[in-house]
């Protein structure tokens, strides 16, 4: 039987449909199965290697669970203390202007410990990407309450469920931001399909596209899973954050080209 | 040859900055060193060489700028006071432990808490001992003079490159507001992209296909590894130790009797030592300009060969430990000090000198 078959060497350029950047290291990624994160880092290499700026990019990792980003990322980063990649890219943008910078940074990095850094480079008008991954919770350090949260949620530091007198609102620092005249683009977007997968890529796109108008912020948050923070599998995490995350945090651009989206639907589903 | 000026010390930092080829400067205002950062704002270095100038949100934003700029290889300082500086304990520690150079400049003023804003010498331990969490140490310059505030600008850069090490002037408010001669150094230009990168084979300033991705970072979770890195930072200290440490002996030769004081307090001590002079008292003083690495084995050389030593400074008793380590116990070795914000006048060191030391 075996002589039957000749064996062709199908791996030739023109066949090739996809295929994973080389702006990814080839080592597994530290991230739990299903985690939106890294699917982000997958979109954000394929920008920088479509848009061919890797070589005059420079990224600034978070602490959190996206700590060891420099790991996967196959371009030069700097690993910013928590909270502080704003101030980090602030420096790094201004001393390398002909460069692009982005930060990476989850909700207690960006939303609480550095939201100083935040709201202050974003009014400055930095002409550097920041991407915000939003998952709700303080996935690194075990699942406690991010100022994300929702009302009701239950996290390791909200066992009983995020009790809005005692423990505060959650915080939607993104609409914040996007009220300040420094941010030029805000989009809020999602990567749990794969349509969603695309639209994120599009937003990426832009806004490293604009940098090289040195417009200011763009301003791309990502609502993601955290399954084990969520004690969710990572369907269940995905239906979760579809059916509470997303009303929440509605999907979609909040401010292009310096003026803020009319939102009919941006109300509050509390 | 230098040009000729009559300055403030904390405009001699500023001035020494943008002629050092500084490339950035991130601050926050704070009493008694704002001048720097006004000077700067001033002179538009941006136009004199195209050196940035930022004032931050606040002291923690100031120095992970500086971290950040560092992290690329650009030559970035920043400066601030006592509660500032409190503030950047957690960015310096992550300078040395991604090993990056960096030039802080702390002018103190008195604590604890907001303290007040007269000088003070407070912040030794803070500055020599560490200050942020984990095991290292910034090289520590203490001026003594405007003068030294501008010289110490270009040696703090030149030694933070020299080890990958952030560097930190310590001064004082005194020495920061007052004014004297300053010969300052001619312009040294800016290094350009391509020479940094040439410099800086380790720094994040963007990949060319050619090379591997540069990290800068502080993390190592694996213990041994992280082993490796702290036992790479003192071995670092070491070197230092050896190549870098720098002191000063005044009338030390014929002394029976030493001083040992730093920054703004040698200073007064210098002035002591006329006076005691005077009164046939045969004492000199020894002066650490660097803090750290402290210079023990000078200290301890010349402190062994006198009968007593008074170690005076603006607070409660900080040097006075690497003095009494260095020297041992064979020798009466006793402190002066003033704190708040107060400056001991020469008259009451001396009395000090002849109460504690050569009558106690
Ligand atoms: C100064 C400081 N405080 C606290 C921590 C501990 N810490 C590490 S990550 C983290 C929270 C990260 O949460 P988030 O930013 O939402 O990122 P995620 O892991 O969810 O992606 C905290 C509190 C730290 N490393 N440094
Ligand atoms: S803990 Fe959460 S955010 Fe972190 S890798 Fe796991 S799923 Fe992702
Ligand atoms: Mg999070």
């Amino acid at each position: 039987m075996e002589e039957q078959f000749e064996k062709i060497e199908i791996r030739k350029p023109e066949n090739i449909v996809y295929k994973k950047t080389d702006l990814l290291v080839d080592r597994p990624l530290s991230y739990c199965p299903g985690c939106g994160h890294g699917t982000v880092h997958r979109m954000l290499m394929e920008v920088l290697e479509e848009m061919n700026i890797y070589e005059k990019t420079i990224g600034v990792s978070p602490v959190g669970c996206s700590v060891l980003a420099y790991d996967f990322l196959n371009i030069d980063m700097i690993g910013a203390a928590h909270g502080r990649a704003p101030a980090v890219a602030t420096a790094v943008k201004r001393l390398w202007p002909d460069h692009f910078v982005f930060t990476y940074q989850g909700d207690g990095d960006l939303a609480a410990i550095g939201t100083a850094e935040t709201i202050h480079a974003c009014n400055r008008g930095e002409n550097f990407t920041i991407i915000f991954i939003n998952n709700g919770i303080y996935g690194m350090t075990g699942g406690q309450m991010a100022p994300t949260t929702l009302p009701g949620m239950r996290s390791s530091t909200s066992p009983y469920g995020r009790d809005v007198p005692t423990m505060g609102h959650p915080l939607k620092i993104t609409e914040l931001v996007a009220q300040l005249p420094g941010v030029h683009f805000v989009t809020r977007q999602a990567v749990h399909t794969p349509g969603n997968v695309r639209k994120t890529k599009k937003a990426l796109r832009k806004a490293f596209e604009l940098q090289k108008e040195n417009k200011g912020v763009a301003f791309v948050e990502v609502v993601s899973n955290c399954n084990s923070g969520w004690k969710m599998t990572p369907v269940q995490a995905n239906k979760w954050m579809e059916e509470h995350m997303f009303p929440f945090y509605p999907l979609g651009d909040i401010k292009v080209d310096g003026k803020l989206v009319e939102k009919k639907e941006m109300v509050d589903k509390e | 040859m230098g040009e000729l000026r009559l300055m403030k010390g904390n405009e001699a930092i500023a001035e020494a900055a943008i002629r050092a080829g500084c490339d950035g400067y991130f601050g926050y205002p704070i009493t008694p060193q704002s001048e720097v950062m006004e000077y700067l704002m001033a002179e538009k270095p941006f136009e004199r060489t195209g050196m940035v100038v930022l004032q931050a949100e606040s002291e923690t934003a100031s120095i992970n700028m500086v971290y950040g700029g560092a992290g690329t290889g650009k030559m970035v300082m920043t400066s601030s006071s006592s509660p500032g500086i409190s503030l950047m304990q957690e960015g310096i520690s992550y300078m040395a432990g991604a090993e990056l150079p960096g030039l802080i400049v702390n002018v103190v003023r008195g604590g604890p808490g907001l303290g007040t804003i007269q000088p003070s010498q407070a912040d030794y331990f803070q500055a020599v001992k560490g200050g942020g969490h984990g095991d290292y140490h910034m090289l520590v310059l203490a001026p003594a003079s405007v003068q030294e505030m501008c010289d110490h600008v270009k040696l703090g850069f030149d030694l933070a490159f020299k080890y990958r090490t952030p560097v930190m002037i310590l001064s004082d408010g005194a020495i920061g507001q007052m004014m004297e001669k300053v010969v300052l150094f001619d312009q040294i230009p800016r290094r350009t992209d391509e020479q940094i990168i040439e410099q800086c084979p380790w720094a994040s300033n963007g990949r060319p296909a050619s090379r591997d991705h540069h990290i800068i970072t502080s993390l190592d979770l694996d213990p041994a590894g992280q082993e490796r890195v702290n036992l790479k930072l003192q071995a670092k200290y070491k070197t230092m130790e050896e190549n870098e440490t720098r002191y000063e002996e005044i009338n030390c030769e014929d002394a029976e009797y030493i001083f040992v004081a730093f920054g703004l307090a040698a200073r007064i001590c210098q002035k002591a030592t006329d006076l005691a002079r005077a009164k046939g008292i045969k004492v000199g003083l020894f002066r650490p300009i660097t803090l750290f690495p402290f210079p023990a084995q000078e200290v301890a050389f010349i402190g062994n060969r006198v009968k007593g030593i008074l170690v005076v400074e603006m607070n409660a008793g900080q040097m006075i430990e690497d003095v009494k380590l260095s020297v041992g116990c064979r020798v009466k070795i006793e402190h002066y000090g003033r704190f708040g914000g107060i400056i001991p006048s020469p008259d009451e060191v001396v009395r000090a000198l002849e109460k504690q030391i050569i009558g106690g």
